[in-house]
């Protein structure tokens, strides 16, 4: 089971995805964004959090144009595996690999708290540990985490039931509540909220581990 | 030749800055004020030959995410 972690210049929750995936029994290599090809034989893609590129233009549209992102696109294209987090959750979506975008807050302040996660589909390798309806407690820090579709696209993430995660109570303007999406193949997940930082229990709480644990079951071997 | 890229948030996509410039501005008394709109100005200095197509192509790749933003290119 490999595990690969972008770094961009000024990803700060880099180190701690890489913890999380250890800790589930990937290998990890972390790749750094000049490279032009992910590892051969990378099961999943994480695209940490942090501030690519100083957020310069829009969060995560350096970033998304960087070579490692040309190869995480064709990867995810293949049907592989990556999740993205918080500033990877607006990598993902300037590439196109996810729809919509991340606003400004609508408080327009920087929000750095932990809050109540909504399980809205147990249906894929990440949230399979879960049940729909579980609230979970996982932390979120951002400036930039109002999610933003418009109605055919909100209307298409609810029809094929790839709205992953909602607030329990919206804490930055995301239309729906929504924190966190899916592919249309169930295969890339991009959420605001850290798991990686709710997973260990000197973290203050372990509510992330549960998405580690289920991916690691997906690719461990039979 | 120089082009200057305006981008905006679309109509209907909440500006909270926008909104919050709106409040400051009535607590300052400029109650004739409606409503505010806040985007991006973005010049390019551009070489000989440069068209408002390829500009065109920078913003839809890059300097506007047509999700959320709509651009308009003034060749100066």
């Amino acid at each position: 089971m490999r595990a690969a972690v972008i770094v961009f210049p000024g990803s700060n929750c880099d180190r701690d995805l890489a913890v999380a995936f250890d800790r589930a029994g990937f290998s990890v290599e972390m790749v750094w964004h000049k490279d032009a090809a992910l590892p051969q034989g990378v099961d999943i893609v994480g695209v940490p959090g942090g501030f690519s590129y100083g957020d310069y233009l829009r969060c995560g549209a350096i970033a998304a144009q960087s070579p490692i992102c040309k190869a995480v696109a064709e990867h995810t294209e293949r049907g592989g595996y990556a999740i993205g987090i918080c500033n990877g959750f607006q990598v993902l979506t300037e590439t196109g690999i996810l729809p919509g975008a991340l606003l400004r807050n609508a408080g327009l302040k920087y929000i750095c708290r932990t809050v109540g996660l909504k399980v809205q589909t147990s249906d894929s390798a990440f949230t399979e540990g879960y049940n729909a309806g579980d609230v979970i407690d996982i932390p979120i820090a951002h400036h930039d985490g109002n999610y933003f579709a418009d109605d055919e696209t909100l209307a298409a993430l609810k029809d094929q039931d790839r709205i992953a995660f909602t607030y329990a109570e919206n804490p930055n303007g995301s239309r729906d509540d929504i924190a966190g999406i899916l592919s249309h193949n169930r295969r890339v997940l991009g959420m605001m909220p850290h798991p990686e930082r709710a997973a260990d229990s000197g973290h203050g709480g372990t509510d992330g581990t549960a998405l580690f644990r289920a991916l690691s079951g997906v690719f461990a071997p039979a | 030749m120089k082009a200057r890229v305006h981008v905006m948030l679309k109509n209907g996509v909440l500006d909270p800055q926008g909104e919050a410039v709106r409040h400051a501005l009535g607590a300052m008394g400029f109650d004739q004020v409606e409503g505010v709109r806040q985007g991006k100005v973005i010049d390019l200095e551009l070489a000989e030959g440069a068209t408002e197509a390829d500009v065109t192509a920078m913003c839809e790749k890059l300097l506007a995410n047509t999700v959320i933003e709509r651009f308009e290119i003034e060749l100066v």
